[in-house]
């Protein structure tokens, strides 16, 4: 059965690397449903998180090979029962409605998003939440006309612990 | 270490190959790697370069180097161009786990990204085929990187690592000091030896009663054929043997029961789908072993030696993974099991032997038609060299029945493209064969195909003189795929049929003694007159058009539905 994964990897922060791990993905046909890659709770150490749609026997496989990179320290997988994840998104709205129409305060009120900047022209709110929290805001925002959208990539911690600084210490001697 | 003062990158590369034991590499010059080439110049008395004809050749003659002596094949090629000719090479190298580096000159690195002439992204192009690649830009990174690309290629499951060098690295000076690799943090060659798993698979052992070894190249590869062959002794298990396997114990040792896979033995395939125990060490469970995996060993309970984590569970789900440098974990493993006679279980064996010799193996060794076949040939070459000739094989049906029938009594001595069936591969492997043990016969069985995917190498060969015997088994097919065309596309041979040149004069051609052999009677001599010259001979051996190679399990089919015509 295909469920949504959340593969975690933390790996050393050198060029190519996001070429290697995504050929990984590629190589078996495997779309990936969004990625993002940043500073870890290690210095130097980066962190993918990568959400794929897949069954758990091929995700243990891919991430098996993930694992087998040689700047990969350590990659993970887990269910969404298993982590903590957001998004965050980016609404971008012309000003005049902010003004103009009362609804649209209110909808950033419940949302409880924040605005980001306004001037003249435009504001900018952002919401973190879940997929349909964001989606939800879109679609209220949809109407009084959105100048830009944009979604990251989910990040994600685990509920238990992910102790890298101690495998690091396991490695290096 | 060597320590030096204010030297170039191009000298730098050079000191770091030396520290490194390399005395030998294979290339090919070009603007980006030249700078590298001029200090090569200097250094000649201390590295042979060997200039090969194609950048693939290269690739292939570092393989053959590195599967005959354990050691890193080591070969170089400038950017653009050659660099992706070698990528056929790194690919079949990663597949077959063959310990590589490869070196390859990049643009400067003010370019980098400019589209500039022979740039090419050699780092995207081959990060899914290496097990480790990196770009150079900064001479001061050489000796570390060096070394790293080295200690990566050779530890763990080996593989080849790409080095890509822009000139400018090349060209800029530093001081140098060099230390091996000793590790590298984030990569755990070999895992720990859980001693538990190894009393559970004692246990699964000593319990069976029709238990079967198949052994793969990581017996090989950890140089742990000694310590296999006390296992086998021990326990008194019949073990089978994959085409990259192979040599690991003598082809006539009595344990030994044959090939398993697509043209292996009818025993061993079809006793897959009988035993109790299946203990695979080092191997991959390779679709070409396996058949379809639906219905492969499902019977059996499954032991798993294996040096790479992601190997396990990954075609077959195992019973009992022990992840360890076999040449640990078999000493332990030994000491715990104990033997039994299985007799019936070997009677087995023998039935179904008994089978194949009468339905294929006889006409294929002993033939009563007229038309030669590839089988005598190699019996000739086993009998001409004792069994004790390095053989070099190409892709097709001559390398199904070179491994087939080709005798051992060495380790290491057969050298082929597993994983990713390479046509082209032998005749430079062959050269590298030959270098890395000069003291060895070394036959290269190839078709009239793959021959010339790869034929310039026989410039190579005649500049360096080694001693290299060419066989090639001429059907004018591609063989192996004209037999899947007859067997399952109706007989509709598309495009595999060869109208071939004149491959005695193109040898002589290039100064190479030459013979055509087209008769059963002129057979026996010829081999004998090859193996008796000590320069590089070549012969080609005319044999039947249309024979076919069996036995054969259908792909797709299960290995205990082979079928022997
Ligand atoms: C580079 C490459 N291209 C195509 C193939 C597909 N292929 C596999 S075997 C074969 C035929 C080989 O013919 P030949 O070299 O004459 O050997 P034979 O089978 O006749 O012994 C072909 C085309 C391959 N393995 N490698």
């Amino acid at each position: 059965m295909q469920k949504k994964y959340t593969i975690s990897i933390y790996t050393e922060n050198s060029v190519g690397l996001l070429n290697r791990v995504s050929a990984i993905f590629q190589k078996r046909h495997i779309n990936i449903i969004s990625i993002t890659s940043s500073a870890s709770e290690i210095e130097e150490v980066s962190r993918f998180i990568i959400v794929v749609s897949m069954t758990e026997e091929a995700v243990k496989k891919v991430v098996g090979q993930i694992e087998k990179q040689i700047e990969v320290i350590k990659a993970f997988y887990h269910t969404d029962e298993e982590t903590i994840f957001q998004e965050s998104a980016l609404y971008k709205v012309a000003s005049k409605s902010l003004f103009e129409e009362r609804h649209i305060q209110n909808i950033i009120k419940a949302s409880h998003a924040n605005i980001v900047t306004v001037n003249k022209e435009f504001f900018v709110i952002e919401k973190t939440g879940f997929r349909h929290e964001t989606e939800k805001l879109y679609h209220d925002l949809a109407p009084f006309g959105l100048l830009q959208f944009v979604r990251s990539g989910r990040i994600s911690v685990t509920k238990s612990p992910m102790n890298i600084k101690a495998l690091l210490t396991k490695l290096n001697d | 270490m060597a320590e030096k003062k204010n030297i170039s990158g191009s000298e730098a590369l050079i000191h770091c190959l030396l520290a490194e034991g390399v005395d030998l590499i294979y290339g090919y010059p070009g603007g980006a790697i030249m700078p590298f080439y001029d200090e090569l110049y200097k250094f000649q008395d201390k590295l042979q370069h060997i200039l090969t004809r194609h950048e693939q050749g290269a690739t292939h003659a570092a393989q053959g180097f590195a599967r005959v002596t354990g050691k890193v094949g080591v070969c170089v090629a400038t950017s653009g161009p050659g660099a992706t000719n070698l990528v056929t090479g790194i690919a079949d190298a990663m597949i077959d786990s063959t310990p590589m580096v490869c070196l390859t000159g990049q643009v400067p690195s003010h370019l980098l990204g400019s589209d500039a002439f022979q740039e090419t992204d050699i780092i995207g192009i081959s990060t899914p085929v290496t097990k480790w690649n990196y770009q150079i830009t900064d001479v001061k990174e050489i000796p570390e990187i060096m070394a790293k690309a080295f200690y990566i290629a050779r530890s763990g499951r080996p593989g080849p690592v790409l080095i890509d060098i822009t000139k400018d690295a090349q060209f800029a000076k530093a001081d140098f000091t060099y230390a091996p690799c000793k590790q590298v943090r984030s990569y755990k060659p070999i895992p720990k030896l859980d001693k538990t798993a190894v009393a559970h698979a004692a246990d699964l052992i000593n319990q069976a009663k029709k238990p079967m070894i198949v052994w793969g190249q990581g017996v090989i590869l950890g140089k742990a054929e000694e310590e296999f062959k006390a296992f086998v002794e021990k326990s008194n298990i019949p073990a089978a043997w994959t085409i990259l396997g192979v040599s690991a114990i003598a082809t006539d040792h009595p344990l030994n029961v044959g090939m398993v896979g697509m043209h292996g033995n009818y025993g061993p395939n079809k006793l897959t789908n009988e035993c109790d125990l299946l203990i695979a060490i080092g191997m991959r469970f390779d679709d070409r072993v396996t058949g379809n995996l639906e219905t492969y060993a499902k019977q059996a309970k499954i032991i798993h030696l294996e040096i790479d984590p992601a190997e396990i569970n990954k075609n077959v789900d195992v019973d009992v993974a022990v992840l360890a440098d076999v040449k640990e974990s078999l000493p332990l493993l030994t000491s715990l099991v104990s033997a039994k006679p299985y007799t019936e279980w070997f009677a087995a064996f023998k039935a179904f032997d008994k089978i194949e010799f009468d339905r294929v193996i006889k006409n294929d060794l002993h033939p009563t038609k007229d038309g030669l076949t590839m089988g005598e040939v190699l019996k000739e070459i086993n009998r001409a060299s004792n069994n004790d000739a390095v053989i070099v094989s190409d892709v097709g049906q001559h390398q199904m029945i070179a491994c087939r029938y080709a005798a051992f009594n060495h380790s290491k001595s057969n050298v082929t493209s597993g994983g990713l069936g390479t046509m082209g591969f032998a005749l430079p492997a062959a050269l590298g064969a030959k270098m890395g043990a000069p003291n060895r016969e070394v036959v290269a069985i190839i078709g009239d195909g793959g021959f010339q995917m790869t034929i310039q190498e026989l410039g190579t060969i005649f500049q360096t003189q080694a001693a290299v015997k060419v066989v090639v088994l001429n059907n004018d097919f591609l063989g192996m795929v004209r037999q899947w065309q007859q067997l399952f596309f109706d007989k509709r041979y598309a495009s595999t049929e060869m109208v071939n040149p004149d491959f005695v004069k193109i040898a002589e051609g290039y100064f190479i003694e030459a013979k055509r052999v087209q008769k059963r009677e002129e057979l026996s001599d010829a081999v004998d007159k090859m193996m008796a010259s000590d320069k590089p001979y070549f012969l080609e051996v005319c044999v039947e058009k249309e024979d076919n190679v069996f036995p054969m399990i259908p792909s797709g089919a299960s290995v205990s539905d082979i079928r022997l015509s």
